[in-house]
């Protein structure tokens, strides 16, 4: 991991300090970031220039021909940035959260817990089976509470290790058990709130193998600098073997 | 003077004394979480290792003091209560024993959020934004027990007091006005504070009703804000079907309006002040007064862009970014008329006192916490940055520094008004100096460490997966600055009570102001001048108080 980081500054890709982009739509977002943060470094600059150079001055020589002109140009200029700046983020915004995930996309749901990132598979159904709260018992080998007697929970498989084939879109079931967690991926420029009572649905598409750390950014109580887990992006056929290896749910969930 | 006192500037000095005591315990609190970071394993004396909860609970209570008790009181019931009657030519408050018992209340809450520290397992530990489930279930860590209930009473009887605080404001401003003091005569600060007080009657009752609600769940067997089936701590505890989302948009529906409640004021400061240090009317006081207003308005049309990520819909993201965005028109105005009348000062040329000073070093923060707004009010960007320390210096520039600076600006500016004396210059500029480097110091490097996806509310960087070593030089450096930054206060507390006793004397109207609160005893008529009368086609420095009779040739 601290390799990562420090990749993370000598690539030239990512905007500065930012870790290595793994994701699809990430690479628009780290394209209107870079910009972003360059044009408000220049208004910064040139704002602080302006300034210094009027206190430097002190007094004003030209009281006569207002730069009123001057001044409109500058805020018009400013005006059209703001507003590019909303268009262009307002497109990548769209493309990745107004549709929901391709029907090819993979199924994986996240579950967050004081303080723990539980990740579930459907299995061969390709579907979830039930959960009831009351049935959550980790130190069992039942942290999500999965109904054994809805059929469809059976094949389901629960893991502590997000794995993911790379170059294939992931369609994430967010939920959490007992109070707000952020689920945050700064690999995948990926973030999303797990909030009790809803799931939420995020989508992406890992393109580079590797490992990932995935953080809890929602503070959740006193384990939330220690919520963390891993995302492990690996080829088709290593996931393929992976998921093979896993047996019934009652004994995966290390 | 008295303590049982309704003299709005006795009061107005309670409540910034209020304020000084509450910034003195938040900034040792984010000392210690400063130092905390970067040498984990440091006992503390009295208190031994800090543990992670530890750490929380300094976030919350730094954050609910410095929000709270420092840049709601502050600038807005502290400086109104000062100057307000004089600056519009009334005599008093509309409703001094109103202000009194507000300030009396306001004192009350800062004494029982501190008493959340004493109770059993501490202060609440869930942040200042107190998210349900967390804050709705005491078994969900420690502190949410009796300190969360101590925080939500605190908060209550806070709206209270702050509503309070604004009905008397706005009914001053409203019904007090002198003979002649038109709309287009009020000081730039008179214009911010009539839409803080607009803004503070509208959202603190959304607040106090949001805690009330939050109270019912916790004790009365309500589910407002926790849904069917959640379970915390090994119990099922949700029993109605509440959402935690519907607390998000109350919550925030007052914490924005609450940033520009903060800062407002300090942009009415800073406007007139540069007039005054410029000696120069105020380049477009038409347009920079309805910018203040506009940017009140939009302020109450843009929580959403805090929830991007929270779960809420993502066309209503849409609609609160766009919102948002349009928030930097105003403030671009704003931020140009100031460099602009800087770049023209009147005959006279730039003055430099301290005040002058801090509303420049207001005008400097207010540019770079701003510039990073439209940044964050991007939701695909915000799906990167939210909640990580880049986050964390936005609103530590715009909101604390920005503020804190307006802050000093006002306290060495009217400081002659409560004791006839001026503060030490030397040392003021010293104060200056230092916490300007300090706090550039501080929250600039912020910003990258928030961009290597740092978490806020981490109490270390070395977690079980992600280690952040990367940063680690950065964050030495920022605990290096706070402290700099804290030590330089230490000047300013000695300034205040020294020069109290031994500051030069004043004389009346030591800056040559303008405005009315620098108006001899009874020398306010009929006003029938504009707030920033300075002549600027003459060779010679010459203005015209607010005072002055425009008839009378001089």
């Amino acid at each position: 991991m601290p390799a990562m980081l420090l990749e993370a500054i000598c690539a030239a890709k990512s905007p500065p300090w930012m870790p290595p982009n793994g994701a699809i739509h990430g690479i628009g977002l780290d394209q209107l970031m870079r910009w972003n943060l360059l044009a408000v470094s220049i208004c910064f600059l040139v704002a602080h220039i302006w300034l210094i150079g009027a206190l430097l001055r002190r007094r004003s020589h030209d009281q006569t021909g207002t730069p009123s002109a001057f001044r409109w140009t500058l805020f018009a200029a400013l005006c059209a940035m703001y507003l590019c700046m909303a268009i262009t983020a307002q497109h990548l915004w769209a493309s990745s959260r107004y549709a929901g995930a391709a029907p090819s996309a993979m199924q994986v749901e996240v579950v967050g817990e004081q303080f723990q990132w539980y990740f579930r598979y459907p299995g061969a159904d390709a579907a979830f089976g039930a959960t009831r709260p009351d049935l959550v018992n980790a130190a069992e080998g039942n942290p999500l509470g999965l109904n054994f007697h809805d059929t469809r929970s059976r094949d389901d498989i629960v893991s502590s290790v997000l794995v993911l084939p790379v170059g294939h879109e992931v369609d994430l079931r967010l939920r959490s058990i007992d109070v707000i967690h952020g689920f945050f991926i700064p690999g995948m420029r990926l973030k999303e709130n797990a909030v009790p009572g809803l799931v939420l649905h995020v989508h992406f598409t890992p393109t580079t193998p590797g490992t990932y750390p995935i953080l809890c950014s929602q503070v959740c109580g006193l384990g939330h600098a220690r919520m963390q887990a891993v995302l492990s992006v690996v080829s088709a056929a290593e996931f393929d073997a992976w998921l093979a290896s896993r047996g019934r749910p009652e004994q995966q969930t290390q | 003077m008295k303590v049982l006192t309704t003299n709005h500037r006795n009061l107005g000095a309670l409540y910034l004394l209020l304020s000084l005591a509450a910034v003195t315990i938040g900034t040792l609190l984010s000392l210690a979480m400063r130092i905390h970071r970067v040498w984990p394993s440091l006992p503390f004396p009295f208190h031994g290792q800090i543990k992670p909860e530890d750490y929380l609970a300094l976030v919350t209570m730094h954050g609910t003091l410095m929000i709270f008790f420092v840049l709601t009181v502050a600038p807005q019931l502290g400086f109104a209560s000062l100057v307000l009657p004089e600056q519009i030519g009334a005599r008093s408050m509309a409703f001094p024993r109103l202000n009194a018992s507000a300030f009396w209340l306001s004192a009350f809450a800062l004494v029982l959020l501190l008493a959340a520290f004493f109770v059993q397992q501490g202060a609440p530990i869930s942040g200042w934004t107190a998210y349900p489930p967390m804050s709705a279930v005491a078994a969900s860590g420690p502190g949410e027990g009796a300190g969360m209930d101590i925080w939500l009473a605190s908060i209550g009887v806070f709206c209270i007091a702050s509503w309070l605080g604004a009905v008397n404001m706005l009914a001053t401003i409203l019904g007090e006005r002198g003979a002649g003091m038109t709309w287009s005569r009020l000081p730039m600060t008179v214009w911010a504070w009539l839409v803080t007080s607009i803004l503070t009657l509208l959202v603190f009752a959304v607040l106090l009703a949001a805690v009330i609600l939050l109270f019912s769940d916790r004790h009365f067997g309500s589910s407002f804000f926790v849904p069917a089936g959640d379970l915390v701590n090994g119990t099922v505890v949700g029993r109605g079907d509440g959402s935690p989302l519907l607390w998000l948009h109350l919550f925030w529906f007052f914490g924005h309006p609450e940033v520009y409640i903060a800062v407002l004021p300090g942009m009415g400061l800073a406007t007139s002040l540069f007039a005054n240090f410029a000696n120069r009317p105020v380049m477009g006081y038409r347009a920079m007064a309805a910018m203040l207003v506009a940017i009140g308005f939009l302020g109450l049309v843009v929580w959403g862009h805090h929830m991007f990520v929270s779960g809420m819909n993502p066309y209503a993201g849409t609609a609160f970014a766009l919102t948002t965005m349009a928030i930097a028109v105003p403030s671009t105005v704003e931020v140009l008329g100031w460099l602009s009348m800087l770049t023209r000062p009147g005959p006279g040329g730039l003055r430099f006192p301290t005040p002058m000073l801090f509303a420049l070093g207001f005008l400097s923060f207010f540019i770079a916490g701003g510039l990073t707004g439209p940044i964050l009010a991007q939701p695909v960007l915000d799906s990167y940055l939210h909640n990580t320390f880049f986050v964390v210096a936005h609103f530590h520039l715009i909101m604390a520094m920005a503020g804190v600076f307006s802050l000093f600006a006002g306290v060495y500016y009217w400081y002659p008004l409560l004791t006839g004396r001026l503060m030490n210059e030397t040392v003021g500029k010293l104060h200056f100096w230092i916490s300007l480097i300090g706090a550039y110091g501080a929250f600039l490097p912020m910003h990258f460490s928030g961009l290597a996806g740092e978490p806020r509310h981490y109490e270390r960087l070395a977690g079980p997966v992600a280690t952040f070593s990367a940063i680690a030089a950065n964050e030495r450096g920022i605990t290096f600055s706070a402290m700099l930054l804290a030590a330089a206060q230490l000047l300013f507390l000695w300034n205040i009570f020294d020069s109290a006793r031994r500051g030069r004397l004043a004389g009346p109207n030591p800056w040559s102001a303008t405005t009315l609160e620098w108006a001899p005893e009874g020398a306010v008529g009929r006003i029938e001048r504009q707030p920033y009368e300075y002549e600027i086609p003459l060779n010679e420095t010459k203005f015209h108080p607010q005072w002055e009779s425009a008839s009378k040739q001089e």
